[in-house]
């Protein structure tokens, strides 16, 4: 096997050259300032990190993050999976046009995305002046930080799952039929569980996205401490004012979580393939 | 067959193609007619004079040049990494992978933090930058940074899956027969990949275009300076001048629809040569 790659490298030339331009690039664009990341976190006293990641106003602000990301994660899941099925299973005029704008968050620049959506959502817009007469107030509150964090994550759920849905045979669902399922359990039962590690997928993804997002938030927030400020606007704060060492400290507690997010997916992902492939 | 036909009839069907509908045209196409309507709302003449505008035109050219080198420097980028990682086997591989990706998951503001802890006064390489003159915080180097680095994976991960599919053998073939590199990707390798390629650019493109927090910590928001689009819409937007926010935004939206058209035509284009 050694002697066939070694043999494999030899015959196709150019390894040296663009490894040598991947490591380059590399090296400058990700891995030096990373590395100072790390250089300064470690110049960093524990007990002034423990002291800005525990201020109030940090605190809330990742609460403010996390629970907004997390109900526009589940929004965009619940959504993602009835449009991927509506794109996949129904023929309907409109259908090559909704396939194109699914992807519109991802070519859109997301600080037009959020004055537009903040526009559109105050009291006096074309969306929220109709919520308004029921008392519901969509910017400058956590339902508009969480309106723009749907807007931003849908493409990832319908993204994953519309692959997956695709190859799954009709002779599953089928075959449920004839042995009796009635819609439901054939849903629950035999589409479902194909398609749960990708929704996971796309559900971490839009999550771990939402925790980070800044410029489609930071318009619709209206950014009032304690109540609508996110992580990330923390962390800009503290840069406006050269407190360096305070925002590196908050965005260190947001790199671990992200990381905890992609983590724990990655463990869902291989675990549930280890199950399809022990199945098959 | 027919039974599956005749279950993906009848109410529940219209039902969710309903629910889709107005769920996407509530949050996707209302915010771009809204965009257009206030840009347009109070006249053409009005928008043509948002957009001439001094600091308008230096947001649109400052735009277009960070764009222009962070697509190409990722193009570049790309092709090679995609070969590298595909076409060879070697130690630390994964580690690569795994980093060209990470940008992908930090969020902008602390990609724009990670800059300016390298780049900033209490970074070690901060008085030889200043020796030399090298300006890279709140400075356009900078901004071009962020961008790089925010579009970073985009263009090698639309390439890789494709050439790890393809395999080796042709180019493998195309050596022993004594072609070069160059000759190799020309004319093997590239036929294989060029709708992916230009589908990744037109992606970068498009992030490369509209960044904004991570553009927004480095930039240092000078006014026809280091203020790329987005930025100069946060400022008129927080000046109170809707109407000219809206306009430059409508230029993003415009080119926003254009990169969907794309995008799908591509697509088409790489499916029906893949089959």
């Amino acid at each position: 096997m050694s002697e066939k790659k070694r043999k494999k490298r030899r015959v196709i030339p150019g390894f040296g050259l663009s490894l040598g331009v991947t490591i380059t690039l590399l090296g400058f664009i990700v891995v030096i300032p990373l590395c100072s990341l790390v250089v300064f976190s470690a110049q960093l006293s524990f007990s002034d990190f423990i002291e800005t990641v525990t201020r109030p106003r940090v605190l809330s602000s990742y609460a403010v993050s996390f629970q907004t990301a997390f109900i526009a994660a589940i929004i965009d899941a619940v959504m993602g999976i009835i449009i991927a099925w509506v794109l996949v299973r129904y023929d309907f005029p409109g259908k090559k046009i909704m396939n194109g704008i699914i992807e519109l968050p991802f070519a859109l620049p997301t600080a037009v995305a959020g004055i537009s959506l903040t526009h559109l959502t105050t009291t006096n817009g074309w969306v929220g002046s109709f919520f308004d007469q029921f008392g519901i107030k969509i910017a400058y509150t956590k339902i508009g930080i969480t309106a723009a964090l749907v807007f931003i994550g849908i493409p990832f759920v319908v993204r994953s799952v519309q692959p997956v849905l695709e190859r799954i045979d009709l002779q599953y669902e089928e075959a449920a039929n004839i042995l009796g399922a009635n819609s439901r359990q054939t849903l629950f039962q035999v589409i479902l569980p194909e398609i749960l590690p990708a929704l996971i997928g796309g559900f971490t993804m839009s999550f771990a996205r939402g925790l980070g997002e800044y410029g489609s938030v930071v318009f619709i927030a209206g950014n009032t401490p304690y109540e609508t400020e996110i992580a990330p606007l923390m962390i800009m704060a503290e840069l406006q004012e050269y407190d360096y060492a305070s925002a590196t400290s908050i965005a260190l507690v947001m790199l671990l979580a992200a990381f905890i997010i992609l983590f724990v997916n990655a463990v869902i992902q291989s675990r549930t393939s280890k199950i399809v492939s022990g199945i098959a | 067959m027919n039974m599956s036909i005749r279950k993906n009839s009848g109410p529940v069907k219209w039902i969710l193609i309903g629910i889709s509908t107005i769920f996407l045209v509530l949050m996707l196409i209302l915010p771009l007619i809204y965009v257009m309507a206030t840009a347009f709302g109070d006249g053409i003449q009005v928008f043509i004079k948002a957009v001439t505008d001094e600091y308008a035109l230096k947001a649109i050219l400052l735009t277009i040049e960070v764009t222009i080198i962070a697509v190409l420097i990722n193009t570049i980028f790309g092709i090679f990494a995609a070969w590298c990682i595909t076409r060879f086997q070697f130690m630390g591989k994964k580690v690569i992978s795994t980093l060209i990706d990470l940008p992908l998951t930090v969020s902008p503001i602390i990609a724009g933090l990670i800059y300016v802890l390298t780049f900033g006064r209490q970074s070690a390489i901060y008085p030889y930058l200043q020796q030399s003159g090298i300006k890279i915080i709140f400075a356009v180097p900078g901004v071009v940074l962020a961008t790089i680095f925010v579009t970073f994976p985009f263009i090698s991960r639309e390439i890789i899956p494709l050439l790890t599919a393809q395999g080796t053998d042709e180019e493998e073939a195309a050596a022993l027969m004594g072609a070069g590199g160059f000759q190799i990707f020309c004319e093997i390798t590239f036929p294989h990949i060029k709708w992916a390629l230009l589908y990744g650019i037109v992606l970068c493109t498009a992030r490369a275009m509209g960044e904004f927090g991570a553009v927004s910590v480095l930039s240092g928001h000078l006014r026809g300076k280091t203020n790329t689009m987005p930025l100069y819409i946060e400022l008129l937007y927080q000046g109170y001048d809707f109407t000219g926010a809206f306009a430059v935004s409508a230029i993003l939206v415009a080119m926003a629809v254009v990169i969907l058209i794309l995008r799908s035509i591509l697509e088409d284009k790489g499916k029906t040569e893949g089959e």
